[in-house]
């Protein structure tokens, strides 16, 4: 047995020193230096079409950005988490609104404008937000944990989705590789 | 001996089939609450319900008196029923610092104890009751949140004769 364990023993261990090489290398070949979730077009899902009204009433749908590069934000005003995201979509929408990017805003909140309204004053809010309801949080697949939010290309379709407090670097790289790539 | 054997499973018995509804729908839940598993209360008397509360590993919900006007707070409510309830004392909150906030968050996590104090009337029913009440309690974690959540309460109460 002795002899046996000897002569396996080198080529076990090469073996393994293989595996890890070619992990190593598969793992930092999937870092780029600027990462970006977006997912390909042909993997890309139509993304649910909505009515919802804005702050003054008035129905918007998500088709109506067609064209448009949009980042449909989940969030409400007892979200920690998405009180830290709001400055950064506030950035986006000055900073690439030009371009064909809009930030769309579906508060959750049960209180309805009451407790909506004063929040967005508060934190300056300058793209357009929406009452969300369940039904719509149902055709986006539940939408159980804010923030969440839906990164939507030009064609309507649902390029990359982040569920809770990701950093403003990788908002800012879907948006940017989609607004580059159409 | 056998039938005092007999009559204490069967009151255990009994209050785990009247607790098992609650408890079942707070499977995956961040929150679980548990009521003690049948109480007496006196005529007279007052009677100090303490409820167990278990946060999940990981979570932390608001305490009663949220450090911001924005967040929902713990708040434990009950149904009218024989037993009126007097005051209802929370535990002291933990200020913890998340990523989320700049400044410490007024909190509970972990496992805590909420006591509610009922004044049981001199005309109480005698015998069994049950009291029912909501928890309220809206969970986060250090990167997202979960919506306010509703769970039920329920206490089995024997009401006896003034002691």
């Amino acid at each position: 047995m002795i002899p046996l364990a000897i002569h396996v023993r080198p080529a076990r261990a090469a073996v393994v020193f293989l595996c890890l090489m070619l992990a190593a290398c598969s793992t930092y070949s999937r870092i780029p230096s600027e990462a970006s979730t977006v997912k390909p077009e042909s993997e890309r899902k139509e993304a649910p079409d909505f009515s919802l009204k804005d702050a003054d009433g008035r129905s918007v749908r998500r088709s109506d950005y067609k064209g448009k590069v949009v980042l449909l934000n989940f969030w409400a005003t007892w979200c920690g988490p998405c009180k830290i995201e709001i400055p950064w979509f506030i950035e986006f929408e000055t900073k690439y609104k030009d371009q064909g990017f809009a930030v769309l805003g579906v508060s959750m909140d049960e209180d309805g404008w009451d407790a909506v309204r004063p929040f967005l004053a508060d934190l300056g809010v300058n793209y357009r937000t929406l009452l969300g309801t369940d039904m719509v949080a149902q055709q986006f697949g539940g939408v159980e944990a804010l923030p969440t939010s839906f990164v939507i290309d030009r064609q309507g379709k649902i390029a990359s989705t982040h569920v809770g407090l990701v950093s403003k670097r990788d908002y800012e790289n879907d948006i940017r590789t989609l607004l580059n790539s159409q | 001996m056998i039938s005092v054997r007999c009559s204490i499973l069967s009151s255990v018995l009994l209050a785990g089939l009247a607790l098992a509804p609650v408890l079942l729908g707070q499977i995956g839940q961040p929150l679980v609450v548990t009521p003690p598993l049948k109480a007496v209360a006196a005529r007279s008397g007052v009677l100090t319900a303490k409820i167990a509360v278990q946060v999940r590993n990981g979570y932390h919900v608001n305490s009663n008196t949220p450090n911001d006007e924005y967040l929902i707070p713990l708040i434990l409510t009950w149904e009218s029923s024989p037993l009126e309830p007097r005051e209802t004392v929370y535990p002291k909150p933990e200020m913890q610092s998340f990523s989320f906030s700049t400044k410490p968050v007024s909190v509970y996590a972990g496992a805590f104890e909420i006591v509610t104090r009922f004044a049981v009337p001199a005309k109480a029913p005698l015998g069994p009751a049950v009291l029912a009440g909501k928890l309220r309690y809206q969970a986060c974690n250090d990167t997202m949140c979960l919506p306010p959540r509703s769970l039920d309460v329920r206490l089995p109460v024997e009401i006896r004769a003034q002691q």
